[in-house]
């Protein structure tokens, strides 16, 4: 039994969300962190959260992890509200946090197994073993905390979160401080949980990141969800492609609309494929002299800086 | 793998008790030398010259008022020391994430707290012996307060745990309520030595109360009877844990 979430043959659980947010609302003090957020991720999602600094992203998790006590709104973690039944929705969430915390006083093992055993699980070794050796860890298994390096406490604590085989899991910042290769061994880890049926959430900074692994995004800004989309139609509504020339008379080209950057490189932009032909042809009547051409995909990074400028 | 409701409070309790005895040195040993100590300054000035209750020697006296004052401050500095360092660490959400009830919660730090305080005592105790006479007059009435101060003084800890913000908010908690209201609870003397004004300020003194049950239990005597004092702490427990259940079922401070 590799995992024991709902996945997605089960048909009757995929109509109860993984995640349901309705109305949520925090504020601290003056600061409205969260100002009425709805948000629904369904069972077996790859689902990214991005927003800058301070847009809320931690403090909605912790609302739905039970960390945070919401002023107004309800959260359901797998059809469970996490206040009238939160011990089921605790059960069905595992959470990475963002900030890199670890007790001191025990090796990773000794960790894991008091972990398991918080929620009510004994003799977990078998998946304990599983879980570090999927995340690199096992030659470290008896290393007291204090003696990890800061991208093995990261993992542990990804291997923490995953305990109890919670369907839903949460990583807040996983990759912050991360080198390349834990960055994409810990990705082939996700995405493998994500094909074994677990819904994941997923807050990082790294914009390629969530192009890559996510199918649906929410951009949060001051509190509010300010795009919500899968990840093809957000790149596609609001980013343009490019295309990209290096010309031997570059002043015909910025007479075209290009931008040149000064060395013979001019930079168009268009929305769909079929404008390239004819801007190659307008090129050639103006013996621009073309030598080079290359095309830019449409990036989420575009459409994140797009969004949070028109919201 | 096994699933059980209890496993979780289990696995608190053991995680509790884990974290001071890996540092026994310094949560268990420490603590006995220094009653250790006090001992010996104590017996040494004053046991030719003083006796209570008759012929009991000030020594033998002494003893268990050490035994419950060590008791006492080693089941706070537990359940204290232990929820500020997880506050101001972080790793307090290892607890908070998962589905532990705030009985369990409680019932865990309050208990590891019991349990490092009955092992300061056990320690003292141990290592006064061989320099009193001691008689163990009813074993049950030394247990009972044990337990009970030990629990009150562990409520106390998760109280000013979560409470403080920084350590020193937690020092000046310890260093003006606690350490006070146990030296002025008749730990050094049997307050019917002291002025009548002050016998009356005891009185108003939970901690006096814990230790002179205590006491009885050693002596078959005390100052005042021992159901008057197991009213009056078992009262205190009563409306601590009361409290304290209160505060963690709001969340007081632990989940913002
Ligand atoms: N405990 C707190 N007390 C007061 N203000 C807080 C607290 N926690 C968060 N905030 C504020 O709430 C806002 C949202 O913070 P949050 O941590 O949710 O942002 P975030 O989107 O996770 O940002 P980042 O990308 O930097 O992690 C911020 O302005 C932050 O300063
Ligand atoms: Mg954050």
């Amino acid at each position: 039994m590799p995992f024991c979430s709902a996945s997605r043959e089960a048909d009757p659980a995929v109509s109860i969300p993984a995640i349901r947010i309705a109305a949520l609302t925090k504020r601290y003090g003056a600061l409205q962190a969260l100002a009425g957020v709805d948000l629904e991720i369904h069972q077996g999602e790859f689902f990214g959260l991005l927003g800058p600094n301070g847009a809320g992203k931690t403090t909605l998790i912790s609302a739905l992890a039970g960390l945070v006590r919401p002023d107004g709104g309800t959260l359901e973690v797998m059809g469970y509200d996490v206040v009238s039944a939160y011990r089921k929705a605790r059960r069905a969430l595992g959470v990475v946090p963002q900030e890199l915390v670890f007790d001191p006083f025990f090796s990773v093992r000794e960790l894991l197994r008091i972990q398991s055993g918080y929620f009510g699980i004994r003799g977990n070794d078998d998946w304990i073993d599983e879980i570090l050796a999927s995340l690199d860890l096992t030659a470290k298994a008896g290393v007291n905390m204090r003696a990890l390096s800061g991208g093995m406490k990261r993992r542990v604590l990804v291997a923490q979160a995953l305990v109890h085989r919670p369907p839903v899991i949460v990583l807040d910042e996983p990759t912050a401080g991360v080198d390349v290769e834990l960055r994409q061994g810990l990705w082939a880890f996700v995405r493998k949980l994500n094909r074994d049926g677990h819904t994941i959430v997923l807050t990082t900074h790294y914009l390629e990141e969530a192009e890559t692994l996510c199918g649906r995004i929410a951009m949060l800004k001051a509190g509010r969800v300010v795009a919500l989309d899968s990840t093809a139609n957000l790149l596609q509504r609001f980013a343009t492609h490019s295309l990209r020339v290096r010309l031997e008379r570059p002043q015909a080209g910025v007479e075209l609309g290009g931008v040149a950057d000064g060395e013979g490189w001019v930079a168009f932009g268009f929305d769909a494929y079929a404008e390239v032909e004819a801007l190659l042809a307008r090129l050639r009547e103006a013996a621009a002299g073309v030598h080079e051409i290359r095309l830019g995909e449409p990036d989420l990074e575009r459409v994140f800086v797009e969004v949070m400028q028109r919201a | 793998m096994h699933e059980s409701p209890f496993t979780g409070f289990r696995t608190l309790l053991y995680k509790e008790v884990l974290r001071f005895w890996k540092v026994s040195f310094q949560t268990v040993m420490a603590p006995v030398l220094n009653a250790l100590l006090f001992l010996l300054i104590f017996s040494h000035v004053l046991d030719r010259h003083v006796t209570v209750y008759g012929d009991i020697a000030y020594t033998s006296f002494l003893v268990p008022g050490l035994v419950m004052m060590s008791l006492l401050q080693n089941a706070f500095a537990n359940s204290s020391s232990s929820l500020i360092q997880s506050k101001i660490t972080g790793n307090i959400i290892f607890v908070l994430l998962p589905p532990l009830s705030y009985h369990q919660f409680y019932a865990a730090y309050v208990l590891a707290a019991v349990a490092r305080g009955l092992f300061v005592g056990c320690g003292v105790l141990l290592v006064a012996l061989p320099f009193v006479e001691l008689s163990f007059a009813q074993p049950l009435w030394i247990l009972t307060f044990a337990v009970l101060g030990g629990a009150i003084l562990g409520s106390l800890g998760v109280i000013a745990g979560i409470w403080a913000d920084k350590f020193d908010q937690l020092a000046g908690f310890q260093n003006f309520l606690i350490l006070p209201l146990t030296m002025l609870s008749g730990v050094f003397y049997s307050i019917h030595s002291l002025p009548q004004l002050w016998q009356d300020v005891s009185h108003a003194n939970p901690f006096f109360f814990m230790i002179d049950g205590f006491r009885y239990g050693f002596f078959g005597q005390s100052d005042v009877s021992p159901w008057l004092s197991l009213a009056v702490v078992g009262v205190s427990f009563v409306l601590l844990a009361a409290l304290t259940l209160a505060m963690l079922a709001r969340g007081y401070k632990l989940r913002a």
